[in-house]
């Protein structure tokens, strides 16, 4: 393999249930955690601030084509691009490579459920079915569902053209995604990339895969390390995440600053037995055990809350008490696709205050942490499958 | 013989494929119907198509499954045509794929089968509300939904049988996906992450919803009668593409790798090249300047002039609006030699296998260099006096074929191209 180029993270854009863009985020990560335990009782949900969406999407045709998962990664792919001084830079946006974790779109739960409820009364069955799908489902949906249609909309709303890849799959997907990135950066197959997700929670067919796997908390919002005490879950949030990667050199060349360094990453698939996840992670551990210096750096869990799977998590944690953890998810609520580069967001946010944001946890899992903070490993192990781990510097 | 390519690159070649259509299960099947000109265009009778303008697509109806769901049927086709590449390659051993796996899947939701059996053992009476529904999940008995209907299943359970390495990716960049799952495993090997990669692109998601949405886009072809004749690439009486389904597979290997191994080498995947389109989201720029850019990022990446191109496997959906702009794009790209160069559509054969077609048409692409034997466009009666190519009409014919371009483009601005040689240079 050539020898390695630096990775610097030059841009992010955020827009979580604690606000818009990475300034807004630190300063609520302050504050005590809270969710809405009432709009989708029993369900708790971290529901995104209100945007005005024309900030980063000017054209309301374009707005119009999307639904609010798209709607939402279109922005924060904006601010990301904002925040590396590329936004509008026709050139280098040409040139940009892109990568995408989404999931599903959003279906009209209303046209939905009046078929279900007309194909309980109905004789025949397929011929109503078939008369409903076609008088009813919109067809520019369609397009609002596919899942390579946020990376389309990212294209043609912020003219990102290099290329563009979509990943799909949960935790891995956004896990992957920023490791391909990272891989395609460090080898010399591209300059910038483009990189994140988006999740929108704040829907009844969103909450329904996940209710069917029976792994979401009910009607308290938690801490996500004391819902192992508990019946454990997860509480979904709505959540859009962008990184501009970059390669050093490509940087400095264009005056641009960098906020934190990814050095490492690595993903693994586990088979999910008992002591698989603490297996995988902790191989992946080895990997940068040497370059982790235990005094000034912590670890950024994305931890669902799921017991089985957060529990092994737990173990392995259990195993490094050196370094001060917290879970993202306690404040943020968990976003499948979209978790994964959030988290390497908020560790780049953290490094470049030095410093960890507060402990937020009664289980005694999180403990306050003395500055200065240098490193920030990262971790995330999907609800069903997916284990990650990356290391995010300083740029000394 | 060279160790690394024109950028000093290890050399990426194909050691096995697999194929799965409507035309058939494996690569021989395939091939012989594929060069008669026979077509997998039929009736669907998986589901009713009372009301609907569309009766027609490549479906696969001859692979018993337990279940009936478009991610069942996604994943068992990728099974069947991965164990067919992996058995030609001879690579690993059984259950122990020494490389990473990367799938293009179709989009994966619920379906109304689903939807309905939860309503019904919901016991609600009056109104439906979504929170019966919800209720209905939380009990547990549906738990098999849970997994099924994720996205990350079926590349993992793929994974998980033949033992790939690292987390799967599971992919999808509309019609371009197979394209792009090939691409992944290029770039991997390049990167010197891994000797070998499994690429799959798979797709049998002809599904009642499905078909409707893209009627509603009035993307397909209306043609019902006879439905052998609805694909009809570049046309002038084109009227839109025919859904289908399917999976095609490649295992790539460094070519030092498979040397080592005693592998045979069946072609080589000299390069790709990707550009997004910003114009629109289900049309390409007017100017067709992002599918020319892919195109030539394609040669550029193989280090080979257009000269050098003796076929082009197009992406050639049958749409009016596809076929004008790829006849533009190799306009551009290949100026006067356009004219001559063969170009003939498989789509016309097997339909558009959406998320798999990049990958299916490059296990194509790989038999016509393996066969020196161009597959027709059939259904090519009234030429479109627009689109003045060699689309090898209606017959197979010999010809010498030392490198292919293939194209896939899809709706969200997707564009990716693939370079292929039958031998290393």
């Amino acid at each position: 393999m050539a020898d390695a180029r630096e990775v610097w993270i030059t841009g992010i854009g955020l827009l979580t249930c604690l606000g818009e863009g990475l300034d807004a985020n630190w300063q609520r990560l302050h504050e005590p955690s809270t969710a809405d335990t009432t709009s989708f009782a029993p369900y708790v949900v971290h529901r995104a601030v209100k945007v005005d969406f024309d900030k980063q999407i000017p054209k309301k045709g374009d707005q119009r084509q999307m639904e609010n998962w798209q709607r939402m990664g279109v922005y924060a792919a904006g601010l990301a691009l904002d925040s590396a001084g590329v936004k509008g830079n026709a050139d280098l946006l040409s040139k940009m490579d892109m990568l995408v974790a989404a999931g599903a779109g959003e279906r009209d739960t209303d046209v939905d459920l009046s078929i279900l409820d007309g194909l309980r009364r109905t004789e025949n069955r397929e011929a109503y079915l078939n008369q409903r799908l076609l008088n009813d489902l919109r067809p520019t949906l369609f397009l609002a569902q596919l899942a390579n249609l946020m990376a389309g909309n990212i294209s043609i709303v912020h003219g990102v053209t290099g290329s563009s890849r979509t990943f799909m799959g949960e935790e891995a997907a956004g896990a992957d995604s920023v490791r391909i990135a990272h891989a395609r950066i460090a080898a010399g197959q591209s300059e910038l990339v483009l990189v994140g997700g988006a999740y929108n929670a704040e829907r009844w067919d969103i909450l329904l895969p996940y209710a069917l796997g029976r792994t979401l908390s009910h009607h308290k919002h938690t801490h996500v390390w004391e819902r192992l005490a508990a019946a454990g879950g997860m509480e979904l949030g709505s959540l859009a995440a962008f990184l501009v990667l970059e390669e050093k050199q490509h940087a400095l060349d264009r005056g641009a600053k960098p906020i934190a360094r990814l050095e490492r990453i690595d993903s693994d698939y586990a088979r999910r037995m008992p002591g698989a996840i603490t297996g995988a992670l902790e191989r992946m551990w080895s990997d940068i055990a040497g370059k982790v210096r235990p005094e000034t750096a912590a670890i950024l869990s994305g931890a669902t809350g799921i017991a089985a799977v957060t529990e092994e998590e737990h173990a392995f944690l259990a195993r490094h008490p050196g370094l001060a953890v917290r879970a993202s998810g306690t404040h943020l609520g968990h976003a499948p696709e979209s978790q994964f580069p959030a988290n390497i967001a908020l560790a780049a946010a953290a490094i470049q205050r030095g410093k960890l944001y507060p402990a937020c946890d009664n289980s005694g899992m999180e403990r306050p942490m003395d500055p200065p903070l240098r490193q920030v490993v990262v971790t995330s192990v999907g609800h069903r499958r997916g284990e990650c781990l990356a290391l995010v510097e300083a740029v000394e | 013989m060279a160790r690394t390519d024109h950028a000093g690159r290890p050399i990426i070649v194909v050691t096995g494929m697999g194929v799965v259509t409507s035309l058939g299960a494996g690569r021989e099947d395939n091939w012989r119907k594929l060069t008669a000109g026979e077509s997998g265009i039929r009736e669907i009778t998986r589901f009713s198509t009372e009301g609907m303008k569309t009766r027609i697509a490549g479906v696969i109806d001859f692979v018993p499954l337990q279940r009936q769901t478009s991610p069942d049927l996604s994943e068992r086709l990728a099974e069947m045509a991965t164990e067919e590449a992996i058995s030609q390659s001879g690579i690993g051993s059984k259950g122990d794929f020494p490389g990473p796996l990367f799938m293009a899947v179709a989009p994966v939701e619920l379906e109304w089968e689903q939807r309905e059996a939860l309503v019904r053992a919901s016991g609600a009476n009056d109104s439906l509300r979504y929170s019966d529904i919800l209720r209905t999940a939380e009990t547990g008995q549906f738990h098999n939904f849970y997994e099924r209907f994720s996205f990350g299943s079926l590349a993992d359970h793929v994974a998980g049988r033949f033992g790939t390495k690292g987390s799967p990716i599971s992919l999808q960049t509309a019609c371009a996906s197979g394209a792009t799952a090939i691409q992944l495993g290029v770039e991997a090997i390049r990167r010197g992450e891994t000797d070998a990669a499994l690429c799959v692109g798979t797709d049998g998601s002809v599904n009642r919803e499905s078909l409707v949405r893209f009627s509603l886009l009035s993307a397909l072809s209306t043609s019902n009668e006879p439905a052998y004749a609805a694909s009809r690439p570049f046309s002038k009486n084109r009227d839109g593409f025919v859904m289908a389904e399917g999976a095609g597979v490649l295992v790539l290997e460094n070519l030092e790798a498979a040397r080592a191994r005693g592998a045979r080498i069946l072609g080589v995947i000299d390069g790709c090249g990707e550009m997004a389109d910003s114009f629109h989201r289900t049309r390409s720029s007017p100017d067709g300047k992002p599918i020319i850019g892919c195109m030539r990022k394609a040669l550029n990446d193989a280090g080979l002039p257009p000269d050098e191109i003796d076929y082009i496997n197009p992406h050639g959906t049958s749409t009016p609006e596809n076929d004008k702009m790829e006849y533009l794009g190799v306009s551009a790209v290949f100026g006067e030699r356009a004219h001559n160069i063969p170009i003939s559509s498989n789509k016309s054969m097997i339909g558009h296998t959406l998320s798999a077609a990049g990958a299916i048409e490059a296990v194509f692409s790989l038999l016509t260099l393996e066969h020196q034997r161009l597959p027709p466009t059939i259904n090519y009666d009234i030429p479109d006096p627009a689109i003045p190519l060699d689309v090898v009409p209606n017959k197979a014919r010999d010809a010498r074929v030392t490198h292919v371009l293939s194209n896939s483009f899809g709706f969200g601005g997707q564009n990716a191209s693939l370079v292929m040689s039958r031998e290393p240079r």
